[in-house]
This record gives C-alpha cells, sequence and structure tokens, in this order.
C-alpha cells in the first residue's frame, strides 16, 4: 500500500477523542476522495490503541500509534518533535487537526519545524486543479479569506470545530491497519512537567456544543445566570456569556463568547439579555438558529435573530425551562 | 528579571471592516494594542513589580506601531523595540516569529517571554508558539495564572485553560508564554507614565540588525498564499417576534419552534 497522503491528528484528552478529532477526519476523508490518496490517523498518547481502533472505524484507511509515558499528558515539545520527526521522514501531503487548544498548539510548533506555516480555524476545504483550498475566517469573522499553500512543503491545517460533519462510524476496514511508532524525546529531555489538572466534570464545553444558552448584561449580577444555566441544562446545552458579563466578573472568561472569547457555531443560540455588540456577533453569528430574549426591542441582537421574545429574561426563561422540560421529558 | 511583552497593533475591535475588491477596509477605526496584548503587558509589569528587572515591550510593524509600544510604555513597561523593515511586508507567522525570535536573542538577556493568546485580526495564536521552537524555550500557551515564579531556581508554575479546565505545569526558564484573559486586570495608564511614554525613545530594528536575509521574511518567503477575501454572506431572513396573549403562550410559540427546527 502506498503511504497515506492526508494525516488527520486525533486530539484526545486521558483517553477520551475529542469530538471535533471526528470531524477532522471525516473532512479528510472528503478531501482524500478528491487528490487520489489515503488517509492515516495519527494517535499519541499512553494506551491510545483503543482511540486508534475508533479511528479506523471512522474512516481511516491506517493508523499511526504512539505509546508511550511520556505523552501520557499533552506537552506541545514532545508531541511536536514526534509528529515533525514523522513529518520530515514521510512527507504527507497534509497534516489536518482540529482547532482544539491543544492541537492547535501542537500543529503550530511542528509546522515550523516543517518550515512552513500553519491554515488555522478552516471552516471549508475544496480541492481545484489538484490544489487544497482552504477557506477561513478571520477578524473575529468579519471577513472570510480563502488560502492555499506555497511550496512543496506539507500543508498544517486546523479545522473549526462543528464546521465540519461528523463521519458516521462504520464497521472497520482495516482492523490490522495500526502500525505503532516510537517517542522521539525522553522524559528527561521534556523541561515542562505536568504537575495536575482541575477541571469541571460534566460540563460541555462550549466549542463542542450543540446548544448554548448565554446570558449579558441583562441578567444583573452573578446570581442572575441561574435561570440562564438552567435552561442550558434543560435543554443539555453549554453556558455562555457576553464580555459584560465576564467583565463585570458575574462569570468566569471560560464561558465568554466573542471576539475576545471563544467562537462558537451550535445549532441553537439563545441570546439572554445581550444587546448583541458587534464583537459579541462576531463570536456566535454562524449559529445555526439564534433565538433572542431581551427587553429591549431595538436591541441589536434581534437584526441577528430568527426568533424573539422581548420581556423579561427572569419570566421568561423559567417559563421556557420548565415547558421544555415537560416535552423532552426531563 | 527581563520581561518581554510581544504585541500587536490592530484595528479595534469595534470596527467595522468592509470588503471591495479583495481589499479589507476597516473605515475610520483607530489602531489600537491587539485586546489580548493587554494581559500580556499586565503581566509583564506585575513579574517585573514583584521580581525586579525590566519589562520591554516588543513588536514588528509599520512606524505607526510605535505608538503601541507607547501605550505599553504608558502602562508600566520600562521601554520598547520596535522591528520595522520594508521587506517584512507580507510575512507570514512563520516569518513574523523569525523576526521576533531574532530581536529576543538581540536583547539577549530575556527570561520570559509573553503574548496576548492570538491576535484580532489574524486570530491563528500561531507566533507564541512558533517563537517558542525556533527559540528552544519551552512554550507554555494559554496561560490564566503564573501560580509561581523563582527566578533563583529559575523555576515558573502555570495553570493553562483547555477545553476540559485547568492543566498545571512546571517549567524552567525561560519559557514562552501566551496568556488567556482570566488572569488578570490590565491597567490604565497612569499620567507619569503617559509623559514618560511621550519622551521615550524606541529603538527600531531594521532586518540587517537582526542578522536576518531578506529573502527570509516578508511575501518572498510566505508558504500560505491569500487568494481572496470576502464578506461573509449576510443571516438570511427578518426575525421572528413572538408574543402570545400571555407568558406561558408565548413560551409555547418558541417551543414549537425550537422543536420544528429540530435543535432541542
Amino acid at each position: 500500500m502506498t503511504q497515506p497522503g492526508l494525516w488527520v491528528y486525533i486530539d484526545q484528552f486521558q483517553g477520551a477523542a475529542m469530538s471535533a478529532s471526528w470531524e477532522a477526519l471525516g473532512a479528510a476523508c472528503e478531501l482524500s476522495t478528491h487528490l487520489q490518496t489515503e488517509v492515516a490517523a495519527l494517535v499519541f498518547g499512553n494506551n491510545a490503541e483503543a482511540i486508534a481502533r475508533e479511528a479506523l472505524a471512522c474512516g481511516a484507511s491506517a493508523a499511526i500509534c504512539c505509546d508511550d509515558a511520556t505523552l501520557a499528558d499533552f506537552r506541545v515539545e514532545a508531541y511536536a518533535s514526534l509528529l515533525a520527526s514523522l513529518v520530515a521522514a514521510r512527507q504527507p501531503r497534509a497534516v489536518i487537526a482540529p482547532a482544539t487548544a491543544r492541537a492547535r498548539e501542537l500543529i503550530a510548533t511542528a509546522a515550523v519545524e516543517a518550515g512552513t506555516t500553519v491554515m488555522a480555524d478552516a471552516i471549508g476545504l475544496e480541492v481545484q486543479g489538484g490544489v487544497v483550498n482552504v477557506t477561513r475566517p478571520v477578524y473575529a469573522g468579519k471577513l472570510l479569506c480563502t488560502a492555499s499553500g506555497v511550496g512543496s512543503q506539507p500543508l498544517f491545517i486546523t479545522l473549526r470545530p462543528r464546521a465540519f460533519p461528523k463521519p458516521a462510524v462504520q464497521v472497520e476496514q482495516h482492523p490490522d491497519a495500526i502500525e505503532h511508532v516510537q517517542a522521539v524525546v525522553a522524559e528527561e529531555a521534556l523541561r515542562v512537567k505536568v504537575t495536575g489538572y482541575d477541571t469541571v466534570a460534566g460540563q460541555v464545553s462550549l466549542t463542542d456544543a450543540s446548544i448554548i444558552v448565554s446570558g449579558g448584561r441583562g441578567v444583573g449580577g452573578p446570581e442572575g445566570f441561574v435561570p440562564v444555566r438552567e435552561l442550558a441544562t434543560v435543554l443539555g446545552g453549554a453556558m455562555g456569556a457576553s464580555r459584560a458579563a465576564v467583565d463585570a466578573g458575574w462569570v468566569p472568561y471560560s464561558h465568554q463568547v466573542g471576539q475576545t472569547g471563544k467562537t462558537v457555531a451550535p445549532d441553537l443560540y439563545v441570546a439572554c439579555g445581550i444587546s448583541g455588540a458587534i464583537q459579541h456577533q462576531a463570536g456566535m453569528r454562524t449559529a445555526k438558529v439564534i433565538v433572542a430574549i431581551n427587553k429591549d426591542r431595538e436591541a441589536p441582537i434581534f437584526s441577528l435573530a430568527k426568533y424573539g421574545v422581548v420581556g423579561d429574561l427572569f419570566e421568561v426563561l423559567p417559563a421556557l425551562s420548565t415547558e421544555m422540560r415537560k416535552r423532552l421529558g426531563r | 528579571m527581563h520581561i518581554v511583552a510581544c504585541v500587536k497593533q490592530t484595528p479595534d475591535s469595534a470596527a467595522l471592516i468592509t470588503v471591495a475588491d479583495g481589499r479589507v477596509n476597516w473605515g475610520d477605526a483607530a489602531m489600537v494594542v491587539n485586546p489580548w496584548d493587554e494581559y500580556a503587558i499586565e503581566e509583564a509589569i506585575r513579574l517585573k513589580e514583584k521580581h525586579g528587572g525590566r519589562a520591554t515591550a516588543l513588536t514588528m510593524g509599520p512606524e505607526r506601531a510605535r505608538d503601541a509600544l507607547k501605550s505599553c510604555i504608558a502602562m508600566g513597561c520600562d521601554g520598547g523595540v520596535l522591528v520595522a523593515d520594508a521587506a517584512l511586508a507580507g510575512s507570514d507567522a512563520r516569518a513574523t516569529a523569525r523576526v521576533l525570535a531574532a530581536a529576543i536573542q538581540k536583547l539577549g538577556d530575556v527570561d520570559v517571554v509573553i503574548f496576548g493568546k492570538q491576535a484580532i485580526d489574524g486570530d491563528s495564536g500561531i507566533v507564541p508558539l512558533a517563537v517558542a521552537r525556533l527559540l528552544g524555550w519551552s512554550p507554555l500557551s494559554y496561560v490564566l495564572q503564573i501560580a509561581a515564579l523563582d527566578a533563583g531556581a529559575r523555576t515558573i508554575e502555570v495553570a493553562r485553560l483547555l477545553e476540559e479546565g485547568r492543566q498545571l505545569c512546571s517549567a524552567q526558564l525561560p519559557v514562552v508564554i501566551s496568556v488567556v484573559k482570566d488572569i488578570n486586570e490590565p491597567r490604565y495608564p497612569t499620567f507619569a507614565g503617559i509623559r514618560r511614554a511621550g519622551s521615550a525613545q524606541i529603538p527600531i530594528w531594521s532586518l540587517s540588525d537582526l542578522g536576518l536575509d531578506e529573502q527570509q521574511v516578508g511575501a518572498a518567503a510566505a508558504t500560505v498564499a491569500w487568494q481572496a477575501v470576502r464578506a461573509p454572506a449576510a443571516r438570511a431572513g427578518a426575525v421572528e417576534i413572538l408574543a402570545g396573549e400571555n407568558l406561558a403562550n408565548t413560551v409555547a410559540l418558541l417551543a414549537d419552534r425550537l422543536q420544528a427546527e429540530k435543535v432541542t
């Protein structure tokens, strides 16, 4: 078999692949049909073989797997040195990864080593005359631009979570197509040590969420987020916030949606007490359905929304939570 | 300790950006210090205040980017360095990283380099990692807290913000850090700071000052070609305002729409 020309890095945390990794794999498989090549999944970690098998079931023709204690925690130096050495030895056409925090670091670092740069945060990929064209947002999505690689170096591309569909899980096509490779940096040479984690279990990640309920200045204070969080929980979604609410200290920064927060693309975005400043719009304008709940009918958020309720969020949200709980049987 | 804050001058985040004939126009928007970088500047000043030494602001850009450095000095940085050269036009992230890494090496005694998480124009966040790799220093991205720094033992402990929460790391200096917004509350310039910035001498370094070749930077060395810029499609349709006879009806109307859209 010839070497697969498209590589997909499968980002994972403590043995579970990020869902955006599968989106990247699906996008690469789609691309491969236009480039007459195959797709290999890259799985790095400790006891990562199960993820490699999952990748084979999601469409990869092969998996390149590195299982090593030095890779148990993501450390960009260790991961990037490994990826860079594989790229240098095998020269794939492109390395594609989800634009998750870890994979962004990895791709940026490995690309430098390969003498090129990254086309980051792609929301579209297409092949024209054998050339891969990448569409990505700039100025926080206020503009889109199309880019392609120059020269013969491998392309390094990260894909924005939820911009590409998740592939269906199939039967493993090549169950024995897992190749094991060795780590390239010894523990003694790694200067960054991971000493622990402080994570919130069961929290839906904003960038992965299919439903986001966000609160803004209109919620009035930290306790105003109680009904916002409740609706998010009822709908099985994540809670977001505008910059105003974060800057006021009502919720932590990790919830901020917008130009200096996260860019999200859920199926449903419910904006509660958010006026819809241009910086906030930049972070959520690609949501499929936007609902605005606001007292002020003149708020700019209504020009972006598909559905609007002009009213007091402290009345509307609890009533909506009750109604949805009833309808969804939760 | 010598701490360097790397900054970029960008159009203000409130800018109404338009595109005509493939050229980007941000109207009369003010040029500002990239908002993410304000947290890097603040953290650099705090480290200097706590551990002694100096904080230097560094940027690459056209001559007007000197104003961004003056803002850094007004906040409390001790000085600034501008790398400007006609050959830099069209530089990609890799070329930018090369220039910044060379400038950091020229500064000579740097212990900590701090970047904002990304720039609000390009939005890619590549440069801090590329600079770390080029210098061979430890990269620590998305830092939301510097928990400890021991200048004597040359160690640093940080918390990084990942999708799942915080990752706690320790590393040896020198390091290249990128910071997220949670890390601090950037200060306003003081009157004394603004006066100092007004009279500050900001050196301009050219490529030859950095020992770099014109072929290594600018459009000549770009590894990505930007073909077309366009505005995203406007969202279709006007808002449907839902208003029933009472709250229960209104909420039921909204719930109907959400279920019909199959988004719940």
